[in-house]
């Protein structure tokens, strides 16, 4: 006899027990080390820290270790940790002008005040396999230890701390590069043009976030948000909802899933919008991060992050208020996703249609779209959950289309309806 | 207090494991008691308009939004210590997803559960309303995947939120008509529109339209949790909710000509369950508890009959 469908609890722990040995892989391999991907996958760590919203490398190495791998399963996992940490207060803006910089390039300016360096980039690489990697660590590390050697020349090479040895190399780089005295100050480019009006100001796109200088030095947090004109909307703690203003967009993108940006992005380029986009800048690099401390009256630093920050310059036609001028998107990310920032800069300034009164007839520039289905936790969770049983929906429907097609009435002359599969068992 | 190994037993109606949530480093039911606040003060406002949406500020949940996070916040955010849940996705108690969300609490709250519909003050429920029907000291959470009943017909939060505003519900009558027009009825059969106390239209989740009439005036509260979308809404006890419909087309629920196989029930939601390679059909109820408390009282009735009578019954 039938018996109705029971075991749920013992396959589930049956699973979750595969799901160690899977991810443990062959026990004759050595195990991968969080240390190890924090260390030899740095871009995907930072992709995972980016949009699982948390500057914390360990803890997004620890989410991949765990995930197999799987990015948007690690974002995932570094989300549901975020959220329950408590939240004591809003750091200040913090300031890119005064970034420690890394690699800073821009596609407008040939020549830029403190130079352009290229960092540890894959741009001109040659996309071939290196097959010397295929060898067995020992040889590998001989090779970085020399390759780190010519790229430290001069430099104190052999620190063992990771973080000071590149902004040693870093630094280096720009010398070469620029032939300037090393200034702290990389003045923006973007601010170049907006000192000529020909780049359209801050202050009529957002507050902050864009933390530029002093002005925007408000410290924000739970009780005082409402009095601060310039504060920003925290996601996290308040629904979204539309029209969004830029700094809730911004955040949105910033959480965003970066393939979905890409082909976003992408098709603001190739015909589904009109921003005709220049990188302006790229930096990427180390900025402090600091937190008004209310009793004792100023900002103490608490680090440094780094950051990839992109400033997209687009052309704007002007209207019956403005006159033509450029007009600006804005991307930026924890750690070093400058492809999330570019496309990210493009979508930002493609949903600024609205306030520059442009037509939005194009994907990218649809705000609910756009902002709706951006967020990879929410997306892939809804997709997945196509697997739960659906049993009851699923059987209303079996109902339905068994009693449509008995009403079904074929239109004469015409081929008639397909056999009924298997006769179905109740008619 | 029961043991380590009482958490794999298939009866959970004691499965609550003290030790077992010592041992976690979370908050009781997982959420900050801050956050779990700001939701309660978003369901003060949804009991006080019913049917209304009222945003709230979601939280990531430890499982995947689509599967539960509305329904398991709003949960979370009501539960305490001397609550018993039960969690039934499809109407069942032991479909994987209600032992995963059961499982949570027990871990996460150490409250009691149980899969008897009649003992629970909390049930959280995917798709279906128990047969049972529920009394005024019970909470029936939904988990809502998508809240806005005008969503399919106006992709546009913008837009839905004035439409509701106005009271502009004549698009779904419209929507309505169009499947009388071209199937002779209304071809909606689950996630059907209702109107709340006279005012809002509610998607009361993807129930079968079979559960629709249990939403009218049921002595529970019902609260409707869509974590993804940041929504959340009641109907609260003794509403008057009525599925849209048309006078000369009355609303109508689903019907089997068979019984259920298993308690041979006619009157509950049943499941059509293929039992062999030729695609043999067999009807079970879908109320896994409803269907198995029958099953009980009748073994329970032969037992006693043949005692008496001295007669064997087969039961099919």
């Amino acid at each position: 006899m039938y018996v109705a469908v029971k075991g749920g609890e013992a396959a589930i722990d049956n699973a979750h027990q595969l799901l160690a040995e899977k991810r443990r892989g062959d026990g004759s391999v050595k195990v991968l080390t969080v240390k190890q991907i924090q260390q030899q996958l740095p871009l995907v760590v930072d992709r995972v820290m980016t949009e699982g919203s948390l500057y914390d490398p360990q803890l997004a190495a620890l989410a991949i270790k765990q995930a197999m791998g799987d990015v948007v399963e690690a974002i995932f996992l570094l989300r549901a940790y975020r959220t329950t940490l408590p939240r004591f207060a809003y750091s200040e803006a913090i300031n890119t002008d005064e970034m420690r910089i890394e690699r800073r390039i821009s596609a407008t300016y040939k020549d830029i005040p403190g130079g352009q360096a290229l960092g540890p980039t894959f741009d001109y690489t040659h996309r071939l396999l290196d097959f010397s990697l295929l060898e067995e660590e020992g040889v590998d590390d001989e090779i970085k230890e020399g390759v780190e050697e010519t790229i430290n020349e001069g430099t104190k090479g052999n620190s063992t701390d990771d973080t000071i040895r590149k902004e040693a190399t870093a630094e280096n780089l720009i010398m070469e590069d620029s032939s300037q005295s090393c200034s702290p100050h990389y003045p923006r480019v973007t601010d170049f043009l907006r000192q000529d009006n020909l780049l359209q100001s801050h202050s009529s796109t957002l507050h902050s976030s864009k933390t530029n200088s002093s002005e925007n030095k408000t410290p924000v947090n739970d009780t005082q948000k409402s009095e601060a004109e310039n504060t920003c909307t925290d996601l996290t703690r308040e629904p979204l909802s539309y029209p969004a203003d830029r700094t809730a967009r911004l955040q949105a993108l910033t959480r965003a899933d970066e393939g979905y940006l890409l082909a976003l992005g992408y098709s603001t380029q190739r015909g589904y919008g009109r921003t005709h986009p220049f990188a302006g800048e790229i930096r990427m690099g180390y900025v402090t991060v600091s937190m008004m401390v209310e009793e004792l009256g100023f900002a103490i630093d608490l680090g440094e992050i780094c950051v990839t920050e992109c400033d997209m310059i687009n052309q704007f036609q002007g209207n019956q208020q403005q006159p033509p001028q450029f007009t600006q998107g804005y991307g930026i990310s924890f750690g070093f996703c400058e492809r999330k920032t570019m496309a990210m800069a493009l979508v930002d300034r493609s949903l600024q249609a609205k306030e520059l009164g442009e037509a939005i007839d194009t994907p990218a520039a649809q705000e609910e779209f756009v902002l709706s289905h951006c967020d990879n936790v929410e997306s892939s969770g809804f997709v997945s959950h196509l697997k739960l049983p659906h049993y009851v929906d699923f059987q209303s429907e079996l109902e339905l289309v068994r009693q449509m097609r008995a009403d079904y009435q074929p239109v004469p002359n015409e081929e008639p309806a397909v056999t009924t599969p298997s006769g179905v068992a109740n008619e | 207090m029961n043991s380590m190994d009482s958490m794999n037993s298939m009866d959970n109606t004691e499965s609550a494991n003290v030790s077992h949530a010592q041992q976690s480093n979370y908050n009781f039911a997982y959420l900050d008691e801050q956050s779990k606040r700001t939701i309660r003060r978003g369901l003060l406002k949804a009991v006080a308009i019913p049917g209304h949406q009222v945003p709230f500020a979601g939280r990531e949940m430890p499982m995947p939004y689509g599967w539960g996070t509305g329904g398991v916040q709003l949960t979370a955010s009501i539960l305490g210590e001397k609550d018993v849940l039960k969690v039934i996705d499809q109407g069942s108690d032991d479909t994987t997803n209600a032992v995963s969300i059961r499982r949570f609490f027990e871990r996460t709250a150490a409250v009691k559960t149980t899969t008897a519909t009649e003992e629970a003050t909390v049930i959280q429920t995917r798709h279906r309303i128990p047969e049972q029907s529920l009394s005024n000291d019970q909470i029936l959470i939904f988990q809502v995947p998508i809240p806005d009943p005008l969503r399919f017909i106006e992709p546009s939060e913008t837009e839905t939120q004035k439409m509701h505003a106005l009271e502009e519900y004549g698009v779904m009558h419209v929507k309505l008509y169009e499947d009388i027009a071209h199937y002779g009825h209304i071809a909606t059969t689950y996630a059907y529109p209702a109107l709340v106390n006279e005012r809002y239209v509610m998607d009361p989740s993807p129930i079968p339209k079979f559960d629709n009439p249990k939403l009218h005036m049921n002595e529970a509260l019902l609260l409707f949790g869509a974590g993804r979308e940041k929504r959340l809404y009641a109907v609260p006890p003794y509403t008057k909710v009525k599925s849209l419909d048309f006078d000369d087309h009355p609303f109508e629920i689903q019907q089997w000509e068979e019984n259920c196989a298993l308690c041979g029930s006619d009157n509950s939601f049943l499941d059509e369950v293929i039992v062999d390679d030729e695609g043999t059909r067999m009807y079970v109820c879908s109320d896994s508890h409803y269907c198995s408390q029958r099953v009980a009282e009748q073994e329970q009735e032969q037992v006693s009959s043949s005692h008496s009578q001295n007669k064997s019954e087969d039961l099919a």
